[in-house]
């Protein structure tokens, strides 16, 4: 049942990207095949790592509707890297090697993660209340720590800044797309081995300690693995709030299933079929008139509406 | 053996627990009462690793509970809590089926299945052991978690408050059950108890607490008790007999 549901979601996500690489194909192939191509990688990265962020955040935490985003990591993330710039200035920001920066920025991020997270993840995962507004005001304060910086910051620094931080699913930083590959890959083969675990620690903390999981030592694992995957998407695509929470509860929905090891590819096909479909018909079909995000976050929001209002918290 | 030692607990400023030291035997149930905050289910907690000793020491045939990796005491113990929101999607048997964990790591075999069958079969799950623990009532889910825990096979299973929304047939049901196991010789209980009666008449041990101190360990006759039950409840109690069995009728 779940085999061929799996299936079935890899041939339509296969169908897709075969769609996406020759849909108005004009011109050389040697050309369309590298260009169109690292854009496909990009998306399919994106996917990987906002599917799985949410999924194991929303283990952890031990709820369906809170993801990473909505606590506020990708907007950490961004204020890690207004930050950098700021106190590196804009030049010496630019000199640097561009996978430096992104490493560095992803350690910042992790530390930063650590430190604010561990201690609200741990004993609030009973209260959820607590965990929203915690979110809503990490999110406030990042970004309004951000939008400060951008303020005080040299005009030239800005203009930088501007440049490394307004990625899109249209216009994917390329740069980093080798070394995201590499870290989304070793965060992907942790997680696949965590999967097991996993399982037993959505149960909750005593549950997962009387099974005999080191609950402290997975979480913070898992803590450090969404930091991380988060960094990726949002170097790679920027800030996206709700489309981890639209393509998780589609995984379950479809799923059915407490397990991760389906629930792991499953959520990882959706989020890819949904990024990759929706872009071909955005910038192939519509040629660009809207753009995908808007779209997936307008769709994710309502879900997250809706599941606030139907009370499905747990 | 259960060695617990000099035990003290508090949370920020209130104590919950004073230097406590016991020691209890295999075989058999040992039920552990007293008053509302008297500290019980922090000294089960305690006992099953969920929070960190402050002072003291616990171990279980000289296993301590605070020195031995978590992995290796889920093959001695198991605990069932009061409070658990369990948000994942599964059926009654996945959740009895989690007891296998500590043994099988994720990889059942036919012997976890077969286990998860038995405890499926001795806790009358099995007509309903498809539905999915948001489908089913809080008694349902309660038998279940019991027989999680029971499927774990661990030696020493310590239960918080086990009758918590059971009806009369399945609270002596599953008491029954219980003593059972126990009689077997195999496994030994530590049962959070609120109805005195059914300490009285399926414990082996009483242990009671009052405001966090020890104030009876013995056995069922020295407990139930007039003068021991009022001063440890602070009401008046009287104390029966029907047949053989002492009955203390604290709801009149």
């Amino acid at each position: 049942m779940h085999a061929k549901k799996l299936i079935i979601l890899s041939v339509l996500l296969a169908l897709a990207c075969i769609v996406f690489m020759t849909l108005g194909a004009k011109g050389s192939w040697s050309f369309l095949l590298v260009f169109r191509g690292t854009k496909l990688l990009a998306l399919l990265l994106v996917s990987v790592s906002i599917s799985v962020a949410t999924l194991l955040f929303q283990t952890i935490s031990g709820n369906r509707i809170l993801t990473p985003s909505i606590m506020g990591f990708d907007a950490l993330y961004l204020l890690v890297q207004t930050l950098l710039v700021f106190m590196l200035g804009g030049f010496t920001y630019v000199a640097l090697d561009g996978q430096i920066k992104f490493l560095a920025e992803v350690g910042v991020m992790l530390l930063a993660a650590v430190l604010l997270f561990s201690t609200v993840m741990g004993k609030g995962r009973q209260d959820l209340h607590r965990m929203v507004l915690v979110g809503i005001i990490f999110g406030v304060l990042f970004r309004s720590l951000t939008g400060f910086l951008q303020r005080i910051i040299d005009p030239n620094d800005f203009a930088i800044l501007q440049g490394a931080s307004f990625a899109q699913f249209s216009s994917v930083d390329k740069d980093l797309l080798g070394l995201s590959i590499l870290l989304v890959s070793v965060c992907c083969l942790i997680i696949w081995r965590l999967r097991y675990s996993l399982d037993v620690i959505a149960l909750g903390r005593s549950n997962a300690i009387n099974l005999g999981v080191n609950y402290e030592r997975a979480s913070f694992a898992v803590l450090v693995l969404v930091a991380t995957l988060v960094s990726v998407s949002t170097a790679l695509v920027g800030p996206v709030a709700f489309f981890g929470l639209l393509v998780t509860s589609l995984a379950h929905f479809i799923m059915n299933t407490h397990r991760h090891s389906i629930l792991l590819p499953a959520s990882i096909l959706i989020a890819a079929l949904i990024l990759v479909s929706g872009q071909t018909v955005f910038e192939r079909i519509l040629k660009s008139q809207s753009t995908l995000s808007v779209t997936v976050e307008f769709f994710g929001g309502l879900l997250f509406l809706l599941l606030l209002f139907r009370g499905k918290m747990r | 053996m259960i060695e617990i030692n000099g035990v003290s607990h508090s949370y920020g400023k209130s104590k919950i627990l004073q230097n406590i030291s016991l020691s209890i035997k295999e075989s058999g149930i040992t039920a552990l009462i007293g008053p509302n905050g008297a500290g019980k289910s922090t000294l089960l907690s305690l006992m099953a690793r969920l929070q960190p000793l402050q002072t003291g020491s616990i171990s279980f045939d000289g296993q301590s509970v605070s020195q031995t990796p978590t992995r290796e005491l889920a093959k001695t113990l198991a605990i069932l809590r009061q409070d658990n929101a369990l948000s994942s999607r599964m059926s009654l048997r996945d959740l009895v089926g989690f007891g296998r964990y500590p043994h099988h790591k994720g990889r059942p075999t036919a012997k976890d299945h077969k286990a998860v069958e038995e405890a499926l079969d001795y806790f009358d799950l099995q007509d309903m052991s498809g539905r999915f623990i948001d489908e089913v009532s809080g008694g349902q889910k309660q038998r279940a978690l019991v027989a999680m825990a029971f499927c774990q096979e661990t030696k020493y299973l310590l239960l918080d408050e086990p009758l918590n929304n059971l009806d009369m047939y399945y609270a002596r049901s599953l008491m029954k059950r219980l003593r059972e196991i126990a009689d077997t010789g195999k496994r030994s209980f530590v049962i959070v108890l609120h109805d005195i009666n059914y300490a009285g008449a399926y414990a082996n041990e009483i242990i009671a607490l009052k405001d966090g101190t020890l104030a009876i360990h013995g056995t069922p006759q020295d407990v139930l008790e007039t003068n021991a039950l009022q001063t440890l409840y602070s009401m008046k109690i009287t104390v029966t007999q029907h047949q053989d069995q002492l009955i203390a009728l604290h709801h009149l």
